[in-house]
């Protein structure tokens, strides 16, 4: 595997919060992402799903370094971004970009859409002054405006077309990685296609290596080769796309998929097991100890409290280790040709939870 | 049997400086107790309009509401502030998509519910208080006679939203309007508060109109399902049918531009173009310029005269309001093998 264009090596952002006394001011912290560890190839595209308050969009705000992490490494290229001043900074911002959710307030409704992809090619000095406009146009043309629109403001444009807008403005810094945080959850259904359309045409063509971050699971399967599910901090289940979908190890990527209602009831498809988890996420504030979806798990045993499970290839799947007595003791060669090669450690899914074991029925359905 | 709620041929415009807002254009649905009908639509459809004129939310003085909205026999159209005070919340009730903002933030949610229940029911505020209680529990609020005492701020998101909903039912009402009260949580939260509206629903024999613009929900709740585009239903009927086999074009758009979970990836068919600024819907069907099947009607029909809402198949249930003939053979052939 080549080197990753981009590494989060147990990055922790921990925000400080008023106590409730007198002297506990400061002492408690929203641990919002608390021990992240996620690599991005060239060109990939890396989905990051998960409820609201898992940590998804601070992990999104971390990567384009808008917050500095508590602790860990953000390595970009091989240069370690996590701590860089403003001034260091300056090289890694056109680099990496940030597509956000919401197009009305994301772009400045007193300047027209040429000022604002241009300050883009301005602030990281992309073209000189005399071709500013024609960039422009070449940008808008290229995220399917009308290129003679420049001196539009957004206010004249619909969501989808203002969606557009700031795309254009992250690609105008030709950046290798576009972090999109819910680019298309706050459009129509057949807006969102085609903006999601849009996307992957832009991918294709120009090899940008994209974080994607959604909640609708359906968009993140269309849109994404690698896929991480965040709970409370940290990711407890990650791989490629497929497996993921159809082979979830972790209870709660189960409990998630089985949740999204689907449309192929009605035409045939059969009912899927639901899984029904009780209860609310805990707070970030005081995380519960071991496995952090213990309370709602409908595997927990005693170990889960005390013992935090590692990311890693299942236990339950992984190779027996050799036996310690030298009587039986067995090459590891022998081993590994005696256990048939299981499906989640050919495809690298790894899951965070000491009884990962795939569904016993599909948690989504299976097309006929 | 008999509708409890019949709306027929439904006008809500609003006149502005910039011209009329035609809102909801000649709408007309019943919907019988025990049924669940889903409205779905995009942006600016009318699906929200409607449902606020079948609760007189609207203010007459910046609206004209034509048409005829029963409710058990009612006219709400043109009825008096003061019968609608005593309509809402008794007879039919409405729960929001926001939760947050829906709840006063100053008020105990006990506070809430009891004013909702004493507002039609002259009860001492003791009893008021058991009887909010009693509705937290039933929707599955643990610790209900702790939890009355408290803020909204001290209830989660999918917490709020069953308050929200033990307030709507507290008065036993008939009709309950559903505005997306599941768009704002998360799948997991979604999938319980979905499972209480079908529990209840199926307890108390009530009429539900749900309005979503998630086709994955739709599939799950609804018996029928009106899909309306800019201010007008373009089909109506079982929900096995419309999202099976759907008859209008503009069904088939929403279909075909939803990536499905199960799905295999490949490129989305989305409806072109944008939906029309109700200030000027275009003439004949207002769908027509986003339509890729308008050429395959003769004489440019499609531009001039709107379709009626019509049975267009041997099925009389299933009405659909396109100029297309032989629509669930081209949904055969051309929409079923690129559907996600």
């Amino acid at each position: 595997m080549s080197t990753p264009l981009l590494e989060l090596d147990d990055v922790t952002m921990h925000f400080r919060i008023k106590g409730d006394g007198l002297f506990s001011r400061g002492t408690n912290k929203v641990r919002a992402v608390d021990g992240v560890s996620l690599t991005l190839q060239p060109g990939e595209t890396l989905g990051l799903v998960g409820e609201s308050g898992c940590g998804k969009s601070t992990t999104a705000r971390l990567i384009t370094r808008l917050l500095e992490p508590t602790s860990g490494k953000i390595n970009f290229d091989g240069t370690d971004i996590a701590h860089l001043s403003e001034r260091q900074l300056r090289p890694f911002r056109r680099q990496i970009q940030l597509i956000f959710q919401d197009p009305y307030s994301s772009l400045n409704p007193r300047h027209t859409v040429g000022t604002i992809v241009g300050t883009a090619l301005r602030t990281h000095d992309m073209v000189p002054k005399s071709g500013e406009l024609k960039r422009v146009q070449e940008l808008l043309e290229m995220v399917g405006l009308n290129p003679e629109h420049y001196n539009r403001y957004p206010h004249e444009f619909s969501g989808g077309q203002r969606q557009r807008i700031g795309i254009a403005r992250a690609l105008a810094a030709r950046p290798k990685v576009i972090v999109a945080d819910e680019p298309v959850s706050a459009l129509d259904v057949s807006i969102q296609a085609q903006v999601m359309n849009l996307l992957e045409n832009l991918r294709s063509e120009l090899g940008i290596a994209f974080v994607f971050i959604a909640h609708d699971l359906g968009v993140v399967r269309h849109f994404c080769d690698r896929v991480a599910v965040m709970y409370l901090g940290r990711v407890v289940e990650e791989g490629p796309r497929d497996a993921l979908y159809e082979q979830p190890h972790h209870p709660y990527t189960q409990a998630l998929l089985s949740a999204v209602p689907d449309i192929g009831v009605v035409r045939g498809v059969p009912p899927r097991e639901r899984i029904r988890l009780v209860g609310d996420v805990p707070s970030p504030v005081n995380p519960p100890s071991g496995c952090r979806f213990r309370t709602r798990c409908w595997k927990v045993q005693d170990i889960c409290a005390t013992a935090e499970p590692e990311l890693a290839i299942p236990a339950l799947v992984r190779p027996p280790a050799v036996p310690e007595s030298p009587a039986t003791a067995v090459t590891p060669d022998a081993v590994s040709a005696s256990v048939p090669e299981p499906a989640a450690a050919m495809s690298g899914q790894l899951t965070a939870c000491h009884f990962a074991a795939p569904p016993v029925a599909p948690v989504v359905a299976q097309p006929a | 049997m008999t509708p409890y709620l019949e709306i027929t041929d439904l006008q809500v415009e609003f006149p502005t400086q910039d011209g009329t807002v035609r809102a909801v254009q000649g709408l007309s649905y019943a919907l019988p107790l025990g049924r669940t009908l889903a409205i779905v639509g995009e942006s600016g459809s009318g699906k929200s309009v409607s449902s606020m004129a079948v609760m007189g939310l609207h203010d007459p003085r910046s609206t004209r509401i034509t048409g005829s909205i029963k409710v058990g026999g009612k006219e709400i159209v043109g009825m008096s502030e003061r019968n609608l005070m005593a309509f809402r919340g008794a007879d039919a009730s409405m729960i929001f998509q926001d939760p947050q903002s829906s709840l006063h933030p100053y008020f105990t949610i006990g506070d809430q519910i009891m004013e909702s229940y004493r507002a039609h029911h002259r009860v001492s505020r003791k009893t008021a208080k058991a009887r909010a209680i009693e509705m937290l529990d039933r929707v599955g609020i643990p610790n209900p006679g702790r939890r009355v005492d408290q803020y909204p701020h001290e209830f989660s998101g999918g917490m709020r939203q069953r308050a929200m909903i033990a307030m709507a039912l507290v008065n036993d009402p008939k009709l309950l309007i559903a505005d997306e009260p599941t768009t704002a949580l998360d799948v997991t939260v979604q999938a319980q508060i979905l499972d209480l509206i079908a529990d209840l629903q199926r307890d108390f024999g009530s009429a539900v109109v749900f309005i979503t613009h998630d086709l994955g929900v739709v599939a799950e709740i609804a018996d029928d399902v009106l899909v309306m585009y800019a201010g007008n239903a373009v089909e109506h009927g079982p929900v096995k049918q419309i999202l099976g086999t759907p008859l209008h074009p503009y069904t088939w758009g929403l279909l075909e531009s939803i990536p499905a979970v199960s799905g295999t990836p490949g490129p989305l068919h989305p409806i072109p173009g944008s939906p029309p600024s109700l200030l000027a819907v275009p003439n004949g069907c207002a769908f027509h310029p986003r339509c890729e099947f308008r050429d395959r009607v003769a004489d440019g029909l499609c531009g001039e005269k709107l379709p009626d809402l019509v049975a267009r198949t041997a099925d009389p249930d299933r009405l659909s309001r396109c100029h297309l003939t032989g629509p669930d053979r081209i949904f055969e052939t051309d929409i079923l093998p690129r559907l996600p």
